[in-house]
């Protein structure tokens, strides 16, 4: 185990920002690979935060079946994190929107970049985010169509239930996962949970993908069990689900559960007058892969995510 | 003058948020003054209403054109203004980070898709706005190198009057603003600048009413004598000098923005935050006039504490 310093920069007042990293290198015969697992740089996301420390412990104490080196980023904004503070504090920017950064920009694209560059040169990272607040998510890989052919078979080893294969957009060119992938780190974008809290079961699921991941590219001897086939969206239909009215949602279906066309998925209701405003139903059937958590709901607020049947 | 609700959106607990549009004119959609879209955008939604009672005065005087409207709206996102938060009350996410918006999607996406259809249209486009930097500009209007309509549109930065016109390099991040899109949609959109955000500053609010006053004047929609303005000079966003800090503290300022500068001299000093002493002495690398300057008292390292345009 050794801890580096990724990037630092001075604060105001007496303190550093920094970026830490963990670095594991493996005790069996070198294999020149590395991977990276980054986590954190949405400060309300936490699913993350306990996948590292479990990867960390099981490496650190199985380091004679691991070969090459695994990178852990367990918070890419730290402040964010400290201080439930989704954005990079301070800056009224989402940080997964200003990479690759800059090494002569602001505080912010500065540390994006020094990101970048200790990252640059490894074999594969794992980008782990859990939605946000308002949203849980199943366990799901999701990668952009244009890298899909990179990717996909990696993120099949990664024992999600879910690969959501989306479109381009111009705006995405400035995450993480896309600098990454530009510059040959093949980079897989992990969503699942809720934010601000830790579903331990979906950590558990991904920590035995990750160490699939690692035996299938020939960096781990240890144990890995055997992984889930996941559902690819690819040539499947994705139903959106958004209230209309305001109030608060209860749902009427279970996460991660298969329903029909036209079931209520939920309802809203009005607390003042008791009346149910909306009853919100599936537009078609399938497995309802997010689910709204955070109960209060303005007109447009999503309530759910339905993947279809093949088409 | 016609008012209009160009979109309304419900809350659990507040009368829906209805967005106000005011038109001028009849006829052919010439122009669209869009004001806040952030509830910080004080001066920009104050503008706007100034302008909305000027343009409602010219009319009352016969003084608009014949064949021609502009419409103004000059807040769309008065939630959050009224409880003193910049972005969206519930998720936290911009509404200028939405667009051309989706009419089934999230509440702000719904708002910039409601908003978007409302001003789309219009031969030219006029956005009052403020950038995420905090600190005070030179007043000013920016076009985005997007497509043809800005190909066209790069001497109209003249008709603002304003002493400085920029032309942007989008970056991946701009590509959901209103800005932005407008432009892909064909309409010859301007960003404009004030020197404030948070407060109006009656000579700025005045200073930016006067530029939409002139550019409107210059199209032939209002007939309305006002004196020139300045001379613009139309320069590359790029080519504006950027000085960081190399050191974090308190800081003080010795200039101002409009002050003209020498190569050496003082711009601003750091000081230690505990021990008083200072820790960096900040000075111009070249002459040249302050465009940008930083207004709060804690500054990290590697901050953008003053922009220049060199001479
Ligand atoms: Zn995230």
């Amino acid at each position: 185990m050794m801890i580096k310093v990724v990037s630092s920069a001075a604060l105001p007042v007496t303190e550093n920002l920094m970026i830490q990293k963990n670095r594991i290198e493996g005790a069996a015969e070198p294999c020149g690979k590395r991977v990276c697992i980054v986590t954190g740089t949405h400060g309300d996301e936490l699913e993350g935060q306990y996948v590292c420390a479990r990867l960390a412990k099981l490496l650190a104490d199985g380091r004679q079946s691991l070969s090459g080196v695994v990178d852990i980023y367990p918070a890419l904004n730290p402040l964010g994190i400290d201080s439930i503070i989704r954005g990079f504090p301070m800056f009224n920017l989402d940080m997964n929107r200003i990479f690759p950064g800059s090494a002569s920009g602001s505080l912010a694209e500065s540390t994006a970049y020094d990101i970048v560059k200790d990252i640059e040169g490894a074999d594969i990272c794992i980008d782990i985010h859990s939605s946000n607040i308002f949203l849980r998510e199943i366990p799901q890989v999701r990668v952009n169509e244009q890298s899909e052919e990179a990717l996909l078979p990696y993120a099949l080893m990664l024992n999600v239930d879910l690969v959501w294969i989306h479109a381009a957009a111009t705006v995405l060119e400035s995450t993480l996962a896309y600098a990454l992938n530009a510059c040959g780190v093949k980079t897989l974008v992990v969503e699942m949970g809720v934010g601000m809290r830790i579903t331990e079961s979906y950590c558990e699921q991904l920590l035995a993908g990750i160490m699939n991941l690692l035996r299938e590219i020939g960096m781990w001897r240890g144990a890995a069990g055997k992984v889930r086939s996941p559902e690819v969206s690819k040539d499947r239909s994705v139903g959106f689900v958004n209230s209309d009215a305001a109030g608060i949602f209860i749902p009427r279906v279970a996460h991660n559960s298969v329903v029909n066309a036209g079931d209520v998925i939920g309802s809203v209701l009005d607390p003042l007058t008791g009346m149910t405003v909306e009853n919100a139903v599936a537009p078609c059937g399938g497995l309802v892969f997010t689910l709204r958590e955070y109960p209060v709901v303005f007109g447009g607020s999503l309530l759910a995510r339905i993947m279809g049947a093949l088409q | 003058m016609i008012k209009n609700v160009v979109y309304s959106i419900k809350s659990p607990y507040r009368r829906s948020m209805d967005i106000a549009s005011y038109t001028f004119g009849s006829g052919e959609k010439t122009c669209c003054v869009v004001g806040a879209l952030r509830g910080t955008e004080i001066q920009q939604m104050a503008v706007c209403a100034q302008l909305v009672d000027t343009l409602r005065r010219l009319e009352g005087k016969g003084r608009m054109a014949k064949d021609g409207s502009v419409t103004v709206i000059p807040c769309a996102n008065y939630y959050s203004m009224n409880i003193g938060k910049r972005f969206w009350t519930m998720d936290n996410t911009d509404i200028n980070r939405m667009f051309p918006g989706y009419n089934l999607g999230e509440t702000t996406q719904r708002i910039a898709d409601g908003l978007f259809n409302a001003v789309k249209g219009y031969t030219y486009g006029v956005h009052v706005t403020s950038f995420y930097l905090e600190g005070e500009f030179l007043p000013h209007a920016k076009i985005m190198r997007v497509g043809d309509a800005a190909e066209g549109a790069y001497d109209s930065l003249a008709d603002f009057g304003l002493p400085y016109g920029l032309i942007r390099t989008p970056h991946p991040y701009d590509t959901t603003t209103l800005h932005y899109n407008w432009l892909v949609w064909g309409c010859k959109a301007f960003s404009l600048f004030t020197t404030y955000t948070e407060r109006t500053g009656t000579r700025s609010t005045q200073a930016a009413v006067n530029a939409v006053l002139r550019f409107l004047a210059a199209r032939g929609i209002i007939e309305h004598s006002l004196h020139k303005g300045s001379h613009t000079h139309i320069m590359q966003e790029e080519d504006m000098t950027h000085i960081h800090t190399a050191s974090a503290g308190v800081v003080k300022n010795r200039v101002s923005v409009g002050h003209e500068v020498n190569e050496g001299d003082l711009l601003c000093e750091i000081i230690h935050p505990l021990e008083g002493y200072s820790v960096e002495r900040i000075t111009a690398p070249a002459a040249g006039t302050v465009f940008f300057s930083y207004n709060k008292q804690l500054v990290m390292e590697r901050a953008d504490v003053f922009k220049l345009v060199p001479f």
